[in-house]
């Protein structure tokens, strides 16, 4: 699904230049659920980006179901990311004057699906999420847990084939973290393939793989015993 | 253009509009205000212009008074100061000589500039009038408007001198009980009785007559005072194309070699001409309008910059989602389209309501000035002008929109992402 191979990626910083990831060779299969771990400044959320077609590699190549990934411009990636790529961010960033609902059908709109469809999709993730009563609040009148699961449903109503998560539960408590890795890791069930970027242990421990990176490089890649979330909902 | 008319994206800006209302109504605000200052302002000069027409429309506008005076030069022998009498040959010789003249006539008249009034007498009643010998037509430069069953002077009254006479509106109520008819009552005239076939009715607007005024046959008058061919002074009417300053030079140029005057001579002959007057009041108007006009657009100019202003703050608070909306897969374009679209769709509703309170302003500005002495009628703005504004705005509204829009464009979604 992913494959990557000796990814460079420097930041120029006035006349320093600052290397931030130094040769990354990694990918990764389908239905695959892979926790990006390491410090602060360890480059985990550049790589991240660079996945994400947020950001640009310098050198090296990326290559995404198949498809190279390299010098796209705006449009082109704009494009890419609506086809291939569901975020979830730790902020949620959910629009905030747009219904659960809205904000869940809004990657559909830019996929240019109908307005009757889209509405019938987003009522159909947000259920998944457990959240279909929800669907007209908006994101203000929701708890930070919901607002993390209308993300996820919004990251995956556009039906991506990788789903990239940048410290989903950065901003939750331990028992709402939980819930919502459970929720990640039955999407994980169903087949998707899921990339989450996190510092914390517990968290990691929760996925299939976890890769340690440890300035600019991987330093580790194992294979763990997942341990399932459910059983501290 | 496709995305135009699509439902998807009207439906996506009605969304964006309608959920940041403080946003939307101050936007709006600024360009209503705009457009409303325009047609209030161009419909208002509108109105004045309206109203100097209808002021203008009972007098050609292109006429002017010449009467004699006295000599300020010698000439041909002649001592300065020699007073001076335009006689009735005088007219054909204008009439012959200067092809822009479409009318003239002379007139006789007593009781003005410095004359005696003339003292008239009914019965119990008496009142000094001014009294002037005329042509038929006159009527042509100076519309008098006759009460129901009277008339002006003819040509007929003219060829057999007949003892007639038109009078005025207040002549009437000084002379007349209210329940009288005038028309074919006697009045006595200096020492002579004169039967009265209309009375005139004071003109709207511009007249160059006063309601006391009495006219009878040039012919009668003549006879009556003994003037012969004398004229007191020429009312000439030039035709609408000519240039009024140059037939009103022409005229004097003539006059003074006819009477051999100094060509230099500027005492000789006196005139006043009413066409460069009323050049100048539409001159005016005209000013007004266009002044307007500058005002209304500058306005609405200040208006559309305030939609970008706005839009572009907006675009500051709206990093986040529009680096949401880019992270989902909208392309730049779509994202510029859309604030773009905000922008002129803001425009337009505002422009609409500002037309629609302008037009109820001017509807409430001609109920208020109907029927006044000031010269106002019907203030409105021409639907070019108004389509034309509409025009300007949503032009405005998009090239306004694609600062915003540009910048919304240039924020890369990961620093519109990244953790603040």
């Amino acid at each position: 699904m992913i494959e990557i191979k000796d990814l460079h990626k420097s930041y120029k910083m006035g006349s320093n230049s600052l290397h931030v990831l130094k040769g990354i060779n990694f990918s990764v299969e389908e239905g695959e659920l892979v926790a990006i771990m390491g410090s602060s400044g360890s480059g985990k959320s550049t790589l991240l980006n660079i996945l994400g077609m947020l950001d640009e590699l310098d050198e090296g190549s990326y290559v995404l179901d198949g498809v190279p990934i390299k010098n796209l411009n705006e449009t082109k990636a704009a494009n890419y990311r609506n086809k291939f790529l569901g975020f979830v961010f730790q902020s949620f960033n959910l629009i905030n004057y747009k219904s659960a609902m809205e904000n869940v059908a809004l990657p559909l709109y830019y996929q240019k699906v109908g307005r009757k469809e889209r509405q019938e999709k987003a009522l159909k993730y947000l259920e998944q999420v457990g959240l279909k009563e929800w669907a007209t609040h908006l994101p203000n009148e929701l708890s930070g847990g919901q607002k993390q699961r209308v993300a996820i449903a919004r990251a995956m109503a556009a039906e991506p084939k990788v789903l990239l998560a940048d410290e989903p539960t950065g901003a939750l408590d331990s028992k709402t973290s939980y819930e919502v890795m459970d929720l990640i890791q039955k999407i994980n069930d169903q087949g998707n393939t899921i990339l989450i970027v996190t510092h914390e242990p517990d968290i990691a421990d929760m996925c299939k793989r976890i890769v340690h990176l440890k300035d600019g490089v991987i330093i580790e890649d194992k294979k763990v015993e997942q341990v399932r979330a459910a059983q501290y909902v | 253009m496709k995305f135009l008319f699509d439902s998807n994206t009207w439906q996506e800006i009605f969304g964006s509009i309608s959920k940041n209302k403080t946003r939307t109504i101050i936007t709006v605000i600024g360009v209503l205000w705009g457009i409303f200052i325009y047609i209030a302002l161009s419909g208002a000069a509108k109105g004045l212009d309206n109203g100097f027409d209808k002021a203008f429309k009972t007098v050609a506008m292109n006429s002017m008074f010449v009467w004699a005076q006295s000599t300020s030069m010698p000439n041909a022998g002649f001592k300065t100061g020699r007073p001076m009498q335009l006689k009735l040959g005088d007219v054909e010789v204008l009439e012959n000589r200067i092809p822009e003249i479409q009318y003239i006539a002379p007139r006789i008249t007593q009781g003005e500039f410095g004359s005696e009034p003339v003292y008239t007498v009914r019965g119990q009643k008496s009142g000094s009038y001014v009294l002037n010998g005329d042509f038929p037509i006159y009527t042509k430069i100076s519309t008098k408007k006759i009460f129901d069953g009277g008339r002006f002077i003819n040509q007929e009254d003219m060829d057999q001198a007949r003892k007639v006479i038109v009078i005025g509106e207040r002549v009437q109520q000084e002379l007349f009980k209210k329940e009288e008819d005038p028309v074919g009552a006697y009045i006595r005239v200096g020492n002579v009785y004169f039967q009265v076939i209309g009375v005139h009715k004071l003109a709207e607007g511009v007249s160059f007559d006063s309601d006391s005024a009495m006219f009878i046959p040039f012919s009668t008058y003549r006879k009556l005072y003994n003037s012969g061919d004398n004229v007191g002074y020429l009312c000439i009417a030039a035709y609408d194309d000519a240039d009024v300053v140059q037939v009103e030079k022409d005229i004097k140029a003539i006059l003074k070699s006819t009477h051999r005057v100094n060509p230099k001579d500027e005492r000789a002959f006196g005139s006043f001409n009413l066409g460069e007057r009323f050049g100048e009041i539409m001159g005016f108007a005209d000013g007004l309008t266009f002044m307007s006009l500058v005002v209304g657009i500058a306005t609405i100019l200040a208006g559309v910059i305030g939609i970008g202003n706005i839009l572009l703050i907006s675009v500051k608070e709206r990093t986040k989602e529009l680096g949401v909306r880019r992270a989902l897969g909208a392309t730049p374009s779509e994202v510029r389209n859309q604030i773009i679209l905000e922008s002129v769709f803001l425009t337009t509703i505002a422009g609409v309501i500002g037309i629609i309170l302008g037009a109820g302003f001017l509807s409430l500005l001609n109920t208020f000035t109907e029927g006044g002495d000031f010269p106002y009628a019907n203030p409105t703005v021409p639907i070019p002008y108004i389509l034309g504004a509409l025009a300007i705005m949503v032009i405005l509204g998009t090239l306004i929109g694609l600062i915003p829009a540009q910048r919304a464009v240039s924020i890369r979604p990961i620093d519109a992402l990244r953790e603040e």
